[in-house]
């Protein structure tokens, strides 16, 4: 393992301090002069053509300044898939038919906020409902209701994975499991609520601060559904409070503060309330899972047919690559000599599924995990030893999609069952006590362009000042995970300087290096790392030469950056300060400042990722009897995510996965009445507390990916989905209720547990 | 419309106010004091938990008049001689802040029960905190803060 000066160094976050002191400013904390506030009128109806809109009483309002609607618009549809334009399906706001509970109608700009509500009730919209379908089984039957025009199966995206011979496999399989698993929509729930910005310059551009992961995605689509070139566009990230997956698309709010600050010369902000975000916002895909595996007597697996039907809401939103994901997913973690993956994306009337944390890995590794461990009891196998005799290693190839790079799943697995004393634990168990296992793998980064960048995945600028300092500017953006740290560390370890020297600009479209893709996919550190190392090792290009013609150095020399010198390996004394060695480079070039830019696009890695994290987690639950409530006593965890760059960084984001994967296993729900979401505040939908929260220990099972910066890769997102089937197969052990039905309710458990404890 | 006046942070704060204001709206509106964050708007969250007399509320859910002749404490309060409190100083180095919505009014709650209690225990700071929904960090790192400030 290499030495490290500032990875792997518990380095506080470049933006903790602002945070703590309450100076960290989000878009919401913003005002400009003149500013009008924003509001949306969305549908109460789930399927319905709008006959006519009337906005008379609302423009004649005192203090109104601006009322759109789909009338006023461009018709310029948008999506993500820019790849594939057949995709994209949303108008900023509705045009000729409203789709969900809460699509978005028309936008109000007025003076002040209460002006822009009273605003709203002033608009009549006058509806033709039509029949809506809520179940994906009945919206892809033939003579469904049907959403898009475009697509009159409901069926939006096919995708299949095929290889090996699955009928073959089957018929050589000893033990065959079948089971359908059906997981629930859960919320992002971000602390802070979307919120968009604009303003208009005196060029006539737009300048758009914005709560979001995706800085260029919004600059592009934004230029396009305001018939505005890309450059006349300027996408501001400030503070973000949180993202999850929740903010990587354009977003209505943000095309319509452009669209009526150009309308209105005036800056424009909108801001959602909470019930807002509840009842419309995006959320992860419920799926329905159907997935039949096969074994060899002693445990091997030979097959799995995999066939998942996505609930993708009224519109694609980030669904094509869920449905492409949960696929890739199905086959990751265990060698499955034949596989055969049907996905199918379809719509329905309900509020537009999206991309969550996980990104398609909890629905699909929750059926995954939790069929092992199905598996495991009935061929009598410790669930540990079935995992351990099919894990996936280094080198692993899943044909025309990915080959696993680094892999410390089996070093993983063994951690955490030695950690939680799984064995022994397991036979002592009391009455209502359970221990369970999950595992996950997940990737680091996209290697399918679907947004059809004609950039770089990533890039950097690194500027170097002759009094020591540097300036880092990325678009990579950072929605609280980390990401400007984790950045400058990697530029800190690379150019031998300390924290403080870095000065760092992201996430703004107009001043930092054209491209990034955004923060989503656990991309940041893996793809943004190697663009900022491929500028760093330009500069140093520029410093050697000059270092080693200043000392007259013999040509096999090597040099390095180190604890703020630029010198000869072994030799500190052939060297100088890096401000000198800066200096001495500007002076050769005649005062040309020293600027360098790297990029990294990963090429010829298959379709998935260029490298994937894997981990394992066993959760120790109590389950009372009388009530059937769980609580986790415990949680172990072991993963991989290469070189840990930041520990206590890693640490939060494992923490904050099992927040989110405890609620996704146990209370977060929504509660629907048809295309209706019921529960539109944070009493209703129940998210862990700080009394809810389990301790537990955590192991790094350190490797080395050789295609990572400094050989990390993601530590974000895949433990997003170990929780849910490790506490999951915790119930069944404790109670005899298996859940294939997320989430695991008081009352399901009571239902289930046929024969009391066991 | 009334008149209020209170001691904000500190300072003594006036305000011409109508009667149905929030103190979360008079606060960022009129003080900008922008640390007190709106994160729910129907006391819910915790985000915008401020101290009135010491003791922790919800701003959303405080009418700005209760505040006439009170104490009023927001995150600024904690670092208002330019350093940082031990509490935020033991948050930025516990790992605790990562969005960073949630820590003013994370922040106010964790004081408010360090000034009542010195040296908390593990199941009084969860209950301390338990009215501040973070949606980052699982509460884990934030709670180490809290104890490590408590030992100072």
């Amino acid at each position: 393992m290499k030495q490290f000066a500032v990875i792997g160094k518990d380095i506080n976050r470049n933006d903790a301090e602002a945070k703590a002191r309450g100076q960290a400013l989000y878009t919401d904390d913003l005002k400009l002069p003149g500013m009008l506030y924003g509001s949306i009128l969305r549908s109460p109806l789930a399927h319905a053509r709008i006959a006519h809109i009337d906005v008379s009483r609302a423009s004649a309002l005192n203090g109104v300044r601006c009322v759109v609607t789909g009338e006023d618009i461009p018709k310029v549809k948008y999506g993500n898939w820019r790849l594939f334009p057949d995709t994209q399906d949303e108008y900023a706001l509705a045009v000729e038919k409203v789709r969900f509970i809460g699509d978005e109608v028309a936008a109000v700009a007025a003076t002040d906020r209460d002006t822009a509500q009273e605003a709203l009730s002033l608009i009549r919209v006058e509806y033709k409902e039509l029949p809506a379908v809520f179940d994906v089984e009945a919206a892809s039957q033939p003579g469904a209701p049907v959403l898009h025009d475009y697509c009159p199966s409901n069926v939006s995206v096919n995708r299949k994975i095929q290889y090996g011979d699955i009928e073959k496999g089957f018929a050589e399989s000893d033990y065959i499991r079948e089971d359908e698993f059906n997981v629930h929509a859960v919320s992002h729930a971000y602390l802070e609520p979307c919120s968009a910005l604009a303003q208009l310059d005196q060029d006539g551009r737009i300048t758009l601060w914005s709560s979001t992961q995706v800085p260029y995605i919004v600059q592009c689509l934004l230029a396009s559904t305001l018939g505005m070139r890309e450059n006349d566009i300027r996408v501001i990230k400030p503070f973000v409070g949180g993202g999850f997956g929740g903010k990587m698309e354009l977003r209505t709010w943000e095309f319509c503060a452009a669209f009526m600050a150009r309308k209105t010369g005036r800056p424009v902000k909108f801001t959602l309330s909470r019930e807002e975000e509840f009842l419309t916002g995006r959320r992860r895909h419920p799926m329905k899972i159907r997935s039949r595996v096969g074994f060899k007597k002693d445990g091997t697996l030979v097959a799995k047919d995999l066939r998942i039907k996505l609930d993708g809401g009224a519109y694609n939103a980030m669904g094509p690559t869920a449905t492409f994901l949960c696929g890739n997913f199905g086959a990751m973690l265990y060698r499955y000599p034949n596989y055969r993956f049907h996905g199918e994306h379809v719509y329905t009337n309900k509020p537009p599924a999206s991309a969550m944390r996980g990104f398609g890995a909890p629905q699909s590794l929750y059926a995954t995990e939790t069929q092992m461990n199905i598996a495991a009891q009935e061929l009598g196998m410790d669930p540990v030893e079935l995992r351990l005799k099919n894990a996936q290693v280094s080198g692993d190839k899943i044909p025309d999609v990915a080959t696993i790079s680094s892999c410390g799943f089996i070093d993983s697995i063994k951690k955490v069952a030695q950690m939680s004393n799984w064995k022994k634990k397991r036979k002592s168990l009391k009455p209502g006590q359970g221990l369970g296992i999950g595992c996950y793998s997940f990737i680091s980064g996209g290697v399918f362009n679907w947004f059809n960048t004609t950039y770089p995945f990533s890039a950097a600028e690194i500027r170097a000042f002759a009094d020591g300092t540097v300036h880092l500017l990325t678009m990579t953006a950072d929605i609280g995970q980390g990401s400007d740290t984790a950045l400058k560390q990697i530029l800190a370890e690379e150019l031998g300087l300390r924290m403080e020297d870095i000065r760092i600009t992201s996430g703004d479209t107009a001043m930092t290096p054209q491209a990034d893709l955004g923060s989503w996919g656990s991309r940041v550190t893996l793809m943004g790392g190697n663009a900022v190392l491929d500028a760093a090792r330009k500069i140093k290009a520029q410093l050697f030469g000059a270092v080693s013609a200043r000392f007259n150095m013999n040509v096999i020399y090597e040099l390095e950056c180190k604890g703020g010198r630029v010198q000869a390996k072994g030799r500190p004394d052939k060297g100088v300060s890096f401000g000198e060695a800066v200096a001495m480079v500007q002076r050769a070039n005649r005062g040309e400042p020293i600027v360098a830019r790297g990029s990294y696009t990963p090429r010829d890695k298959g379709l998935v990722t260029p490298a994937f994290g894997f981990g394992a987690q066993v959760a120790e639950v109590e389950v009372d009897q009388e009530t059937g409530i769980v609580q986790v006593k415990k949680m172990w965890t072991a993963h991989d995510c290469g070189t840990v760059i930041n520990p206590k960084g890693v640490e939060g984001q494992l923490c904050g996965s099992i927040q989110m994967g405890l609620g996704y296993a146990l209370c977060e729900q929504f509660v629907m009445d048809g295309g209706k979401t019921l529960n539109t505040n944070f009493l209703d939908y129940k998210m862990a507390t700080a009394v809810d929260m389990p301790p537990g220990d955590v192991a790094h099972v350190e490797t080395y990916e050789p295609e990572g910066p400094m050989g990390a890769k993601e530590c974000g997102e895949g433990l997003a989905s170990p929780t849910a089937p490790a506490i999951s197969d915790a119930v069944f052990n404790a109670t005899g209720y298996r859940c294939t039905d997320l989430p695991i309710t008081p009352e399901k458990i009571l239902k289930g547990m046929k024969r009391g404890f066991i | 419309m009334q008149k209020i006046c209170f001691q904000l942070n500190g300072e003594k704060a006036e305000a011409e106010i109508e009667d149905y204001l929030t103190l979360l709206e008079v606060l960022r509106d009129r003080f900008s004091i922008l640390s007190v964050k709106e994160g729910c708007g129907i006391g819910e969250c915790g985000a915008c938990t401020v101290l009135l007399n010491e003791r922790p509320v919800y701003a959303c859910l405080t009418l700005a008049v209760k505040a006439d002749g009170c104490d009023v404490k927001t995150t600024e309060y904690l670092s208002k001689d330019g350093t940082l409190h031990p509490l935020q100083e033991a948050f930025v180095k516990s790992g605790a802040v990562q969005c960073g919505y949630c820590t003013p009014g994370m922040l106010m709650s964790a004081y408010a029960l360090l000034q009542e209690e010195k040296t908390p225990t593990e199941e009084m700071i969860r209950e301390g905190i338990s009215g501040n929904l973070c949606r980052c960090t699982g509460y884990i790192q934030i709670m180490e803060a809290v104890k490590d400030a408590s030992q100072i």
